[in-house]
Formats: structure tokens, sequence, C-alpha cells
């Protein structure tokens, strides 16, 4: 009985909830979006990219891992940068008040800020790259849209750390270093991956964005291709493949996060 | 025998939200002598705690001075151990980790093999031989206040600044913490200071015990001493009939003090929000229970 149950739970329904939206994408091109390619013909028309996934045929007309993998290198690079500044930076505001009031009123303003926003001025930024300045563009793209939650959250897990703990490196006289290395870093950690988990989600939203404007191969660039090439199949593919990418890296992200969790 | 540690005049104000300065602490004068177990006892909120936070370096005085072993005291350091009332460890360290970090500051002279000796020596001197490689999620808060008195007794310290460290445990626990500081002191001959609002355990542990009156401008009241010999027994020292007389006298200067603010608030005097009302009612309790 609890055995079947779990299988409910876990298998069954999820399987359920799948099965109603596919419904409903049927429901909708039988009916009143006569464009919208029904799920059998999607498949039909993918599964070259799905059951091959490392082919390549030509620089837009790829595998749909080997799209992702592309996509992914972009999104490291760019994440990696945002890591490397945002860290610091959070760590800044969440110890000087001074700081924290110089930067935060900037900061606010720049985080709302939409990648679609900030691409073209990452071109005009390495216009002199040449035949880089796209590639250019998306990381910078990438690194200043996914910056912001590793900033806020390593702020408020620095400011979130009890008086107690300081008390201690104060009554022990820890150097500023040894401070900073067994109690500040410890203590803010499961709030820094909080908010590097956040950022790679970002990272991921904005590469495809980036992709689809500066038509770079990826999944991103893809999409938009077969969009202008009325393979309107291939649209549903990405998007799947966009969704299934970003569960995955949350996961991941989650798992460290989760073992970083003390008491 | 001269003084080990010298507080005089000791003053602390705070500059009072809506103008004006609210003093805590004024003009506290004491005087402990080395190896002495002084106990500081007070209603909560009177600023026993605050002094204690004054020798330890972690809130500069606003007024007087503090002189420990012949040097003013600025700032904090090791040469004071602090107990905290939460034993504040750090969570993502071991209870071996904890001690070692102290160890390790004060100790850098001494080679690897000599620190972990001695973070080990004391952290089974307070009988946590089996749960060194224990986090504090996994130990009960009396282990976890065990580890707390281990760090302090490690450093080496001129002296012991004991803030209420067993007010969060259950009083069985108490009574065996009490035991096990008195048997590290007692083996180590450290100058302590306890700050505490439970009048036996006051009794038990020192050699003299200063009474606070209650803020604001809280300074000393009275001065008991305290002359059980060493060791001690609980048993036998709560079978004196010194024990009554002394819990007497520590019990009335608390009352009186209790009711002078009582009274205070009557008359219109300034409110004292930030003392918690059930410690009056604490006292009568431990009188009706006598």
């Amino acid at each position: 009985m609890k055995q079947g149950g779990f299988k409910l739970d876990w298998l069954l329904l999820p399987c359920l909830g799948s099965i109603a939206v596919i419904l409903l994408w049927w429901l909708s091109s039988k009916t009143w979006s006569k464009d919208l390619p029904d799920p059998l013909k999607t498949w039909n028309v993918s599964k070259e990219y799905v059951l091959e996934p490392f082919a390549k045929r030509g620089e837009l007309d790829q595998g749909i891992l080997r799209f992702t993998l592309l996509s992914l290198s972009l999104v490291v690079k760019g994440y990696a940068i945002a890591l490397i500044l945002g860290t610091p930076l959070g760590f800044c505001i969440g110890l000087s008040k001074t700081f924290s009031k110089a930067f935060d009123p900037i900061f606010q303003i720049l985080r709302p800020v939409s990648p679609l926003a900030w691409l073209p001025l990452g071109m005009v930024l390495f216009l002199g790259a040449g035949k880089n300045t796209s590639e250019l563009a998306a990381i910078f793209t990438v690194a200043i849209c996914s910056m912001w939650p590793t900033v806020l959250n390593t702020a408020a897990g620095v400011r979130s750390i009890p008086q107690d703990y300081l008390n201690v490196a104060k009554v022990l006289r820890l150097s500023r270093y040894q401070t900073l290395r067994k109690v500040l870093l410890p203590a803010a950690l499961p709030y820094m991956f909080t908010g590097f988990r956040l950022s790679l989600g970002i990272a991921w939203l904005v590469i495809v964005a980036a992709e689809m404007l500066t038509g770079r191969p990826g999944v991103g660039g893809f999409l938009w291709q077969e969009y202008n090439s009325l393979i309107y199949e291939h649209i549903i593919l990405c998007i799947l493949t966009i969704g299934i990418v970003g569960f995955v890296l949350d996961r991941l992200m989650s798992v460290v996060e989760n073992r970083l969790k003390f008491a | 025998m001269s003084e080990f540690l010298e507080l005089s005049k000791l003053s602390k104000s705070y500059p009072a939200p809506g103008g004006g300065v609210s003093v805590v602490v004024k003009d506290f004068d004491l005087k402990v002598k080395k190896g002495e177990f002084v106990s500081l006892i007070g209603h909560s909120g009177c600023g026993k705690s605050t002094v204690l936070s004054m020798i330890a370096g972690l809130t500069p005085p606003t007024g007087g001075g503090i002189i420990l072993a012949g040097k003013e005291v600025v700032g904090p350091g090791p040469d004071r151990g602090v107990v905290f009332q939460s034993p504040c460890l750090l969570p993502w360290m071991t209870a071996y980790e904890n001690v070692a970090l102290g160890v390790n500051q004060v100790f850098y002279t001494a080679n690897k093999e000599e620190r972990r000796q001695i973070v080990e020596y004391y952290l089974s001197v307070v009988g946590l031989e089996d749960s060194v490689h224990k986090r504090p999620a996994e130990l009960s808060q009396g282990m976890r206040q065990r580890v707390g008195i281990a760090r302090a007794f490690a450093l080496a310290p001129k002296m012991l600044l004991l803030d209420e460290p067993f007010g969060m445990l259950d009083s069985l626990t108490r009574y065996e913490l009490q035991q096990v500081l008195l048997n590290v002191w007692r083996k180590d001959q450290r100058t302590a200071l306890l700050v505490t609002h439970d009048v036996d355990e006051a009794i038990f542990l020192s050699d003299r015990v200063v009474m606070m009156t209650d803020g604001p401008e809280a300074e000393v009241g009275d001065i008991m001493d305290v002359e059980f010999p060493r060791p001690r027994s609980r048993k036998k020292i709560m079978e004196s009939p010194l024990y009554d007389r002394l819990r007497a006298h520590l019990i009335e200067f608390l009352e009186v003090q209790a009711h002078k603010k009582g009274a205070e608030k009557e008359n219109g005097g300034v409110p004292q929000s930030h003392r918690p009302p059930q410690n009056k009612s604490d006292v009568a309790l431990k009188l009706e229970l006598k």
C-alpha cells in the first residue's frame, strides 16, 4: 500500500500532469492555432536532432546537445566572471556601511535592466574585437545580468552573521584574513550559494536571449533561425531543451547548497 | 597581595534616543586578587553584563579604566577567556576545531603535536573525550557549553570572564557544569569573574559575591565574602547554617533593589522596560521554597 502510494506520488502524478499539458497543446493545434505543430509532428520533425544529438551538419544545423554545449560554454564564462566580481562586491556591501550607501542605489537601478538592453551596449564595448565581438558581448551580458543575486545574497549573508561569531573572532583576536576565512566565509556560505544558484538560472535565461539577438550558434540562435525558416517544430524542441537544461542546472546547484546548510 | 584586576570609576553611557545620555554603569570600582573567584550578581538588565563586556574589551568604557595584571585593558584579546551565555560555537567546526581555533592563535610557537595535546586535554577535562569530532548540532546544550568552557580555559588566559554561562541550561545540567567549572578552575588557578543572577550559583562558586544595584547608574551595592573551604561539596555547603545566612543576605539585597524599582515605577519614575518583570517573582518564589 505504502509502496503504491509512493509510486503514485512520484511517478504517476507527474506523468498525468505532463499528459494533460500535451493534450492541451494538441487541442490548441487542432482548434484555435492551426500554425502550431501538433506533438506528433513536432517529434517527427525534431527526432533527427534528438537522436543524433552531437551531429554537425552546418553552423546553424547541429544536434541539440551540441547546441546546448555551445550555449553552456558561453554561460560558464559569463557566470564565472559574475561570481568572481559579485562575491567580493557582496562582501564589501555586507561589511561596510559606507560602501553599501555609496553603491547600493546604483546597483538597485542596474539590477532590473533587461539582458536585451545590455547586449547592444556589450556590442559597442567590444566593437574593436572584430569577429569576437558578438561572443564577448554575450559573455558581458551574461556576467552583468547574472551578477546581482550573488552580490545581494552574499551581502545579506554577511550582514546576517550573528554578532556572537564576530565576538568570538574578536576575543581570539583573529587576524583580518583569519576572520574572513574561518568565520565570515563559512557563516555566509549558505546564503552565497543561494545567490550562486539564482545567478546560474539567470545566466541561462540571458544566454538564450543573447544568442537570439546575435545569431550565434547555440540553442537560442537555433530557435530564432528556425522561426525565420518557418520550421516551428524546432521552436518547441528548443523550448523544451532550454527548460530541461535549466532545471538540471538548478537541481545540481541545490544539491550543493543543501550540503552546505548546517544546523 | 597586589590586586590582579582593578576597575576604577568604570562607567558606560549610551546616547539616549531622543537626546541626553542614558548611564548604564557609573563609577564602578572593584578589585580582584589573583586566583580569586568573584561573582557579580544583580537583576537582569542592571548592567552586570556590560561590566563584563568592558573587561572583555568588547564594549569600550566611556569613563574610568581597567587594569589587568599591571596593564591597561584596551580592546579584546586572548589573555581574557570569555565564556558566553550561548556557547557561541562556530557551527561548521567540530568541538575540536572550535577549541583549536583559539589555541592555534595563542600558542602559535608550539608545534602541531603540542597544540593537539592542549586541545585534547581541555576537552577531556570537561568530559568530552568521546565527542571531540562532533559538530555543535550533534551536541546537547550542556555539552556545547562544555566546549565553550574548554575553549576559554585552553587559551591559558590571565583571567576568565563568564557571562551567565549556565543561564540557558536545565538545573541538573547546571549543577553538573558548575562542578566541571570548579574542577577546571581549581586545576588551573585562574582568576575568574562570573556574571549571574542565580543566588545559589554565586555562593557555591565564589570567594566573594559583588552585588550590583539596579541600573541606570548601576554601581557596587555590597560585597559579601563566601568563606567555605575548597574543594567545596555542594551537599556540605547546603547543610551549613552559614549558607542560609549568606543566601538570605543576597536575597534581601535583591529584594530591596526590586522594591526600589517597583516604588520608582509607581511614582512615575523612569520605566525600566528592558527589565523583565519575572525577576521579582523569581526571588519571591525562591523565598517561598525555603
